[in-house]
């Protein structure tokens, strides 16, 4: 089946991440901790623009880009150099932007993204550095606003700026392709996505293959695919009133849901945008070779593999490879136990418990995961008791063994259960009577008894197909 | 030739305000700084590589390590205008 795109939707997406597992900025050598800082207390006079400082280039930085750019399928340059990218904003107080400008570290990529008719190849336009500008927060709503605060820890900040071909053509797209670009540099250890600011979208969204509109201001993956459900909506019902589309800037309103026309900018051109004095070129394109051999397994080779060497189906060795950590975390719970057994209890059981309370697999241990697999397929306790075991690690500690012994989670012995099987059957003539007799639900009421007189330790598929067996012997 | 339009257009952008009496008078001396710097374009570059350096080096870098931030009072010493450790500046949009 092949998606037909109705409504010949396009969207681009310009994604910036911020390279924060770098240990200092990208021109100095500020820390790049400052997320539970003081305001302005990881600057220096480098990322403060104070006259007479100079930036020097992270080497890191560079290689960090070059990984990210090698990652994406990208050719890297041969030659380049930083630009000036010259506004006049607070939010860096130099009034230019550091950036790259006709050379970017990274161009001409691409990656694949389950798109809506399977697989779907996202084209990548380039990827190049630049610097981050500080945070400002308005006192009070934007438009009463008294003021605007300046925090410059932030200034400085290595971003990589990502910037793909408009071949999204569903809002849907456009999230799975932003999950993927998540999981790929999560896979190369360069940013945490987790931390403030970690990733920001830019879109530019077209519909009837018509001019773009750009929407900024888009901070979460949820923000995203509304932004874009919105826009999408507001282009298509002013085309019907007899509207054309201009080309245009619009605000994300997160808390309204909305995107809102903002001014009309400076146009490319009033940026001035020309060569930084204060940095020498880079050629950097004999890094290239070794930095691939650092490149690790990434999302799609971990995936097939899982598929191969674990007899997993695509689903489960999908939802196992998206974060290398839960990866990690699997393949070592698959070397204990059968890996079939591993991928339930991980990626169905143990993930859905942690999500559900925002934790992170880093909440639970290899350890306890294969004690609790264990304990179930070496019928010592209920599928069920091994879900409430994980859900009392989780909330309140302890060791499975220790739990199992404390709420006596232990399966009894099959005798036990037989013989609440001949009492229940015993003390409820009545219901039995009704069953036999075609009421299917009397069934249930017995195998509860059952469930009573073990207190809830016997498995209620084998009492019910032990009540069953009995009742037509 | 530079207009009186583009110098207020370049005003805005640096956020300087300019009067129209200014305009024509900067617009006049920014066209002889062009007019002066385009006898360069008589200088024949046929097959010369551009030069942003000139310097022939590159590559300068720094290692990724941490040096020492600012105190936070220091930052804040050039300005009066700041509240709980940052900088406040007009309502800004």
């Amino acid at each position: 089946m092949v998606y037909e795109n109705p409504d010949g939707i396009r969207i681009g997406l310009e994604v910036h991440v911020q390279l924060n597992k770098l240990k200092t900025k990208l021109f100095c050598g500020c820390s790049t901790e400052y997320h539970d800082s003081e305001p302005n207390t990881h600057v220096c006079p480098v990322c403060l623009g104070l006259p007479g400082s100079l930036p020097v280039l992270n080497e890191k930085a560079v290689e960090f880009a070059i990984k990210v750019g090698l990652a994406l399928n990208c050719s890297i340059v041969e030659q380049t150099q930083f630009h000036r990218k010259n506004y006049y904003y607070p939010d860096l107080p130099k009034n230019f932007q550091t950036t790259q400008y006709d050379f970017p570290i990274a161009a001409n990529g691409k990656i694949i993204i389950e798109g809506e008719d399977g697989e779907h190849v996202v084209g990548i336009t380039r990827a190049h550095i630049e610097e981050d500008p500080a945070r400002l927060q308005h006192m009070g709503t934007i438009d009463r606003s008294k003021g605007t605060l300046i925090n410059y820890n932030r200034s400085g900040m290595t971003l990589i700026e990502i910037v793909s071909e408009p071949d999204m053509r569903s809002p849907k797209e456009a999230r799975r392709y932003l999950e993927k670009l998540k999981s790929i540099l999560d896979y190369l250890g360069v940013f945490d996505g987790d931390l403030e600011g970690a990733m920001k979208a830019d879109a530019n969204v077209s519909v009837f293959w018509g001019d773009r509109v750009e929407v900024k201001n888009i901070s979460s993956f949820k923000g995203l695919e509304r932004a874009l459900v919105y826009e999408i909506m507001r282009q298509k019902n002013h085309i019907r009133r007899g509207g054309e589309i201009v080309m245009e800037t619009r605000h994300f309103d997160e808390a309204r849901g909305v995107t809102i026309s903002m001014r009309t900018k400076e146009e490319e051109h009033d940026y001035r945008y020309f060569p930084e004095p204060d940095l020498v070129p880079l050629r950097v394109a004999d890094w290239v070779p070794g930095i691939r051999e650092t490149l690790p397994e990434l999302p799609d080779a971990k995936r097939e593999r899982f598929m191969e060497q674990y007899g997993l189906g695509e689903t489960h060795a999908r939802a196992l490879t998206t974060e290398i950590k839960v990866a990690n975390f699997f393949e070592e719970v698959a070397a204990k136990v059968d890996p079939k057994d591993a991928a339930v209890w991980v990626s169905d059981i143990l993930k859905g418990e942690l999500n559900y309370r925002e934790l992170s697999i880093d909440a639970f241990t290899v350890e306890d995961i294969v004690a609790v697999v264990e304990l179930v397929t070496g019928n010592k306790i209920t599928e069920q008791s091994g879900v409430e075991i994980i859900r009392t690690v989780l909330d309140d500690g302890g060791k499975p063994q220790d739990i199992v012994e404390k709420k006596g989670l232990l399966k009894v012995e099959d005798d036990i259960v037989a013989t609440a099987v001949e009492e229940a059957i015993a003390e409820n003539p009545d219901a039995v009577a009704d069953y036999l007799g075609g009421k299917e639900k009397s069934l249930n009421f017995i195998v509860g008894k059952v469930m009573q007189k073990t207190k809830g330790r016997a498995d209620a598929r084998e009492a019910r197909e032990k009540v069953l067996a009995k009742l037509n012997e | 030739m530079i207009t009186k339009e583009e110098v207020e257009h370049v005003g805005w952008l640096a956020r300087i305000e300019i009067d129209a009496k200014e305009s024509d008078a900067y617009a006049e001396k920014l066209n002889s700084v062009l007019d002066y710097f385009g006898q360069l374009d008589e200088v024949d570059t046929e097959g010369v590589k551009p030069t942003y350096h000139v310097a022939d080096i590159v590559n300068v870098f720094r290692k990724d390590e941490v040096t020492e931030s600012m105190p936070q009072e220091d930052v804040l010493a050039n300005t009066e205008h700041k509240q709980e450790g940052n900088f406040k500046a007009p309502k800004i949009m």
